[in-house]
C-alpha cells in the first residue's frame, strides 16, 4: 500500500473524502474509519497504444492510458466503443477469443502483461473481474467463494477464508445461515455481491467489473457502489458503466471513449477520447463530445 | 354491423373444419403407434403370465421346458453392460470434451472427426459385431468369444451416442461459468474438470443410460461375436474360460426360434423381463435428468 504524497491530485480529496463518509452510514456495519483515498501516483497499468483486433478487423485503436492504484477508474462510452473490450484486455480474457489480438503494450506494474513468459492464467490470479450478468457457480454459496481459493492452492481454514470473503462483500450477514444452499436461490443483487465475495476470496490486486449493475435494481446497485467506495482502499478498480451518474458517484478518474464511424458503417472503431478526473470529465470536460456525451445531448 | 374496418368476425366456416380434421389425423397417428405398442405388451404378456416365475431367475436353460430359466443369460447382459459402461464412459466423456471445449473447429481434421462420429451413430449393429470377430474374438486380440469382447463391441455400438449426448451436455454450460472460473484463475483444466464436467454430469449420465438401455436390447452383433445360446454356468469373468456368455435377447431369439409352444412362453417371459429393464433404466434416466436439471 504506498501512501505517496507527491501531490498531482489534489483538487479531488476533499470530494472524495465526503463519499466515503456516505460509505460507511450505509454500511452500517463497518466499524473503521474510512481515510482519505491514497492519492496515489503509482500506475497500476499503463496502457501505451492499446489496439485489439476481432478477425483482422480493427474494434479499439490506439488507447493511451495510466490506472491508479486504489482508485476508482470508469470507463464510459457508447455501446460499441469498446470499454469492455479494453477491460478484457487488462486481465487477458481475450486470449479466450481465437479470433482476437492485442496489438501495442500493457504494463501491469510495470510488467510487460502480453510477454511471452507471462502466464495468462497467473495474470487472472491478481486481476480478479466481475462481470455484467452475475455468473454464480451452480454450487453452494459456500463452494462458490471456496473454489478461487481451491484451485489456486491457498492455505488456511476454508471456513475462514470464506466468511472473510463475505464479510468484505458486506453479504456475511444475509447468508451466514444458508452458506450450504445453491447460489441460484438468492436474488440478483446478492448474486452479484457473492461474484465480488468470490473475487475477493483470492485475493487480487485489481478488480474489473463489466456494468456490474446493470441487471440489478437501484437498492442493489446502491448497495454495491458502497462496496466499491469501501474496497478502493485495499484494491484498484476499473469500472466499465453505461450509468453516468454511476460513474459520477463512484469513480475517481473517468475515461470516455466514443465508436469512431469515419472507416465506415462496417468499421465501428473505438477510441479514447478523453482521460481525467471525473468531477472535471463531468463538470468541465476538455472535449466538446465529452460535454455532449456526459449531460445527454447524445448517446 | 357497424364494425370499422378491423373487426374480429368469427373464424370461418372451413377454416373452422380444416382445424379440427388436422387435429383428428394429428390423434390417429398417435392413436395408431399406441396401439401396435400396447398390442405388443398385452400379447406377451399373455403368453409370458403360466411362466412367469422366480424359477425364470434361478434356472439354467434346459431342453425340459418346465425347469428351463435364463439366469446365465440375465447374469451374461450385466456383465456385458457392466463391461461396456466401463468402456464408454471414459471415452466417450473424454472425446465429448476434447470436441466441445479444445478442438478448435477451423481445422479441417476436427470437422472430419465431428461428421464421422454422426455417421458412426447410424451404421448398421452388424457391422459392429463384424468389426468385434475381426479384430477382438479373432484377429489382432483374440480374445475369444467372451464377455470382454461381447461388451467391447456394444460399447463401439453405442459409443458415438454417448459422446453426442455428452457433447450437448457439454455445451449447455453457460459461457459465463466458464469465464468466471477462468477469470478466478484457474486453468482451463480446472475449469473443465470442476466447473463444466460436474455442470454437465445430469446430461452425461442420461446419454450414458440411454445408450445403455439400447445395447441392452442389441442382438444381431452378440450373435456375430458367438454369444452362446445354450450355456449352463454364468460368466466367471470378463476373458479366459469361464468368461463364456449369453445375454437376454439371445436367450429370448434361441427360445423363439424352437418349435414347441411352451419355449415360446418363455422368450415371452424373457421380453417381459427385458422390458422391465429397460424401463427401469429409463426411468432412471428421466428422474436424473429432471432432479438435476440445471435452470442457468
Amino acid at each position: 500500500m504506498s501512501d505517496t504524497t507527491a501531490p498531482d491530485w489534489t483538487s479531488r480529496e476533499g470530494d472524495a473524502g465526503d463519499r466515503g463518509e456516505s460509505a460507511v452510514v450505509s454500511l452500517g456495519a463497518r466499524t473503521a474509519q474510512v481515510d482519505a483515498p491514497a492519492r496515489s501516483t503509482q500506475a497500476v497499468f499503463e496502457l501505451q497504444g492499446l489496439g485489439v483486433l476481432y478477425g483482422g478487423k480493427q474494434a479499439v485503436q490506439d488507447v493511451t492510458v495510466d490506472l491508479h492504484e486504489h482508485e476508482i477508474t470508469a470507463f464510459i462510452g457508447p455501446s460499441g466503443c469498446g470499454k469492455s473490450t479494453i477491460l478484457r484486455c487488462l486481465n487477458r480474457m481475450n486470449d479466450l477469443v481465437p479470433s482476437a489480438r492485442v496489438e501495442g503494450s500493457i504494463r501491469y506494474h510495470g510488467q510487460d502483461l502480453y510477454d511471452s513468459k507471462v502466464d495468462s492464467v497467473e495474470v487472472r490470479k491478481r486481476i480478479g473481474m466481475v462481470f455484467q450478468k452475475p455468473n454464480p457457480f451452480p454450487k453452494s454459496i459456500f463452494d462458490n467463494i471456496a473454489f478461487g481459493p481451491k484451485v489456486l492452492g491457498m492455505k488456511g481454514d476454508m471456513n475462514e477464508i470464506v466468511e472473510r470473503a463475505l464479510r468484505r462483500a458486506a453479504l456475511w450477514d444475509e447468508v451466514k445461515d444458508r452458506l450450504k444452499t445453491n447460489a441460484f436461490g438468492m436474488s440478483g443483487g446478492q448474486q452479484q455481491r457473492l461474484c465480488i465475495a468470490r473475487c475477493l476470496a483470492v485475493d487480487p490486486d485489481v478488480i474489473l467489473m463489466d456494468e456490474p449493475c446493470s441487471a440489478l435494481d437501484p437498492i442493489s446497485t446502491g448497495k454495491i457502489e458502497d462496496l466499491m467506495l469501501e474496497l478502493k482502499r485495499d484494491y484498484s478498480i476499473v469500472i466499465v458503466t453505461h450509468n453516468m451518474q454511476q460513474a459520477a458517484r463512484v469513480s475517481d478518474r473517468t475515461a470516455f471513449f466514443i465508436v469512431d464511424l469515419s472507416a465506415g458503417e462496417g468499421n465501428r472503431i473505438g477510441r479514447l477520447i478523453e482521460y481525467d478526473a471525473t468531477d472535471k470529465i463531468f463538470t468541465n470536460p476538455a472535449d466538446s463530445r465529452t460535454e455532449d456525451y456526459v449531460t445527454g445531448k447524445v448517446g | 354491423m357497424s364494425a370499422p374496418a378491423l373487426s374480429l368476425r368469427a373464424k370461418s366456416g372451413s377454416a373452422r373444419i380444416k382445424e379440427v380434421v388436422f387435429r383428428l389425423a394429428m390423434l390417429l397417428c398417435l392413436g395408431l403407434s399406441g396401439l401396435v405398442l400396447v398390442t405388443l405388451i398385452i400379447d406377451v404378456l399373455i403368453d409370458a403370465l403360466p411362466v412367469l416365475g422366480s424359477r425364470l431367475l434361478t434356472n439354467f436353460p434346459s431342453s425340459n421346458s418346465e425347469v428351463a430359466g435364463l439366469q446365465p443369460a440375465i447374469f451374461g447382459t450385466l456383465w456385458i453392460i457392466g463391461v461396456c459402461a466401463v468402456f464408454i464412459v471414459p471415452v466417450g466423456v473424454a472425446t465429448a470434451i476434447y470436441l466441445e471445449e479444445y478442438a478448435d473447429n477451423s481445422k479441417w481434421w476436427n470437422r472430419l472427426i465431428e461428421v464421422n462420429i454422426q455417421n458412426l451413430a447410424a451404421v448398421p449393429s452388424i457391422v459392429y459385431g463384424i468389426l468385434g470377430l475381426a479384430f477382438l474374438v479373432r484377429g489382432p486380440l483374440s480374445l475369444g468369444r467372451v464377455v470382454l469382447a461381447g461388451g467391447l463391441t456394444l460399447g463401439l455400438l453405442v459409443l458415438p451416442v454417448v459422446i453426442i449426448s455428452g457433447r450437448e451436455a457439454i455445451r449447455a454450460v453457460p459461457p459465463s461459468i466458464k469465464e468466471g472460473s477462468m477469470a478466478l484463475g484457474a486453468t482451463k483444466w480446472q475449469t473443465v474438470w470442476k466447473q463444466v464436467l460436474p455442470a454437465s454430469i445430469p446430461g452425461i449420465a442420461t446419454g450414458v443410460i440411454l445408450a445403455l438401455s439400447r445395447a441392452i436390447g442389441e442382438t444381431a452383433p452378440l450373435i456375430v461375436v458367438g454369444a452362446a445360446t445354450f450355456i449352463t454356468f454364468n460368466p466367471s469373468g470378463v476373458v479366459g474360460d469361464g468368461a463364456g456368455f449369453s445375454a437376454l435377447p439371445i436367450q429370448i431369439f434361441s427360445w423363439i426360434s424352437q418349435p414347441q409352444d411352451e419355449f415360446r412362453q418363455l422368450a415371452a417371459a424373457g421380453i417381459v423381463m427385458l422390458l422391465g429393464v429397460l424401463c427401469v433404466m429409463n426411468g432412471l434416466a428421466i428422474y436424473l435428468r429432471n432432479k438435476y436439471e440445471n435452470k442457468w
